[in-house]
């Protein structure tokens, strides 16, 4: 039966996710908030998240190739992406986000550089994943809509 | 003893992060609170009918009405804000006409210093982020404790509001009435403390 098959590929995704460090129970406590009154909650917690971390991945990439790089400005907006990381679960992000802080912490400009790209590359990678369960998501609702 | 209206406790949540209100908002409707959220505490402030010149005479008792429009039972605030932190927004509640207000504050640094310097100034709890439903089910404890507080404390103020000159003339003659339970060691000291 095509729900169970969706099901279990939600299943195994999310598990997938937990295996790698990519998500962290936070990640758990968010689902187990979206139910009949919020039922759209983990999407918009996500799209919010995404909303807000490539804006910040944005500004970080602009400070950091300035000719005189704004630490304070920097640690800032690493900050603020560590927080929202934290908040949805997004637990590789968080550590490179931890990273970038110290590098920025030392003034050390080629770990920090390197740090970025770490950030960016864990968004990609949660941020493709989260996509695709919600895909899972909606297609799942939308077949049990349909019974 | 049931209320009517004791369950809709009305909680002022202040964050700057949009994702952490989202996630706030949700958790404490999820215990059956009301709701407001704020992205800074000057508008914090704001919506709880203060001005900053009300921080500065902690003497002043609330009038019977309230400049508050709507009732906030609890604010629990982010730590770390642009402009007014989390701490700031603390104090200044405290040293206002809402010094009985129940304050928490977020953070998601595990800072000790910062953590005591928020219990000393009046915060009645500390959360470390993320916060979880189970710290938020701390909260209506608290609401409760200062809900009934707040209505002693307003029968009082407002019997010495309505009748100051009986009240003076009443703290010369005999020990003073106040609910502290220094009643029988003041006796009939003719000095009064303000």
């Amino acid at each position: 039966m095509a729900i169970a098959a969706l099901k279990t590929q939600r299943r195994n995704l999310v598990q997938s996710m937990f295996d790698e460090g990519v998500l962290d129970n936070q990640f758990n406590q968010l689902q187990d908030l979206q139910d009949s009154s919020n039922p759209n909650f983990v999407e918009e917690v996500i799209s919010l998240f995404c909303n807000d971390a490539e804006r910040i991945i944005t500004e970080l990439n602009r400070y950091l190739n300035d000719q005189n790089v704004e630490f304070s400005k920097l640690d800032s907006y690493v900050h603020q992406l560590k927080g929202s990381s934290s908040s949805i679960g997004a637990y590789r992000l968080k550590l490179a986000c931890v990273n970038l802080r110290q590098a920025s912490e030392e003034r050390n400009m080629e770990e920090c550089a390197g740090a970025f790209n770490s950030i960016r590359r864990e968004y990609y990678v949660v941020r493709s994943k989260l996509q695709v369960l919600i895909q899972l998501e909606r297609h799942i609702v939308n077949l049990e809509n349909q019974q | 003893m049931v209320m009517a209206g004791e369950s809709q406790f009305h909680v002022l949540a202040v964050d700057d992060s949009i994702i952490d209100r989202k996630i706030i908002q949700t958790l404490l409707k999820t215990l059956s609170y009301q709701v407001t959220t704020v992205d800074s505490g000057a508008k914090a402030l704001e919506f709880l009918g203060l001005h900053q010149d009300d921080t500065t005479n902690p003497n002043t008792p609330s009038p019977p009405n309230n400049h508050q429009e709507v009732e906030v039972n609890l604010v629990i605030t982010d730590y770390c804000m642009p402009g007014m932190t989390g701490y700031d927004l603390l104090k200044k509640i405290k040293e206002s006409s809402l010094r009985n207000m129940p304050v928490v504050i977020m953070s998601s640094e595990n800072v000790p210093s910062r953590i005591t310097r928020c219990l000393e100034e009046g915060a009645e709890e500390f959360f470390l982020k993320p916060v979880r439903l189970s710290d938020l089910s701390k909260l209506r404890p608290l609401m409760l404790k200062t809900k009934l507080k707040d209505q002693n404390q307003k029968q009082e103020e407002k019997a010495a509001f309505q009748s100051p000159k009986l009240q003076q003339v009443e703290q010369k003659q005999q020990p003073s009435n106040d609910d502290k339970g220094k009643a029988i060691d003041e006796g009939l000291s003719p000095e009064k403390k303000n």
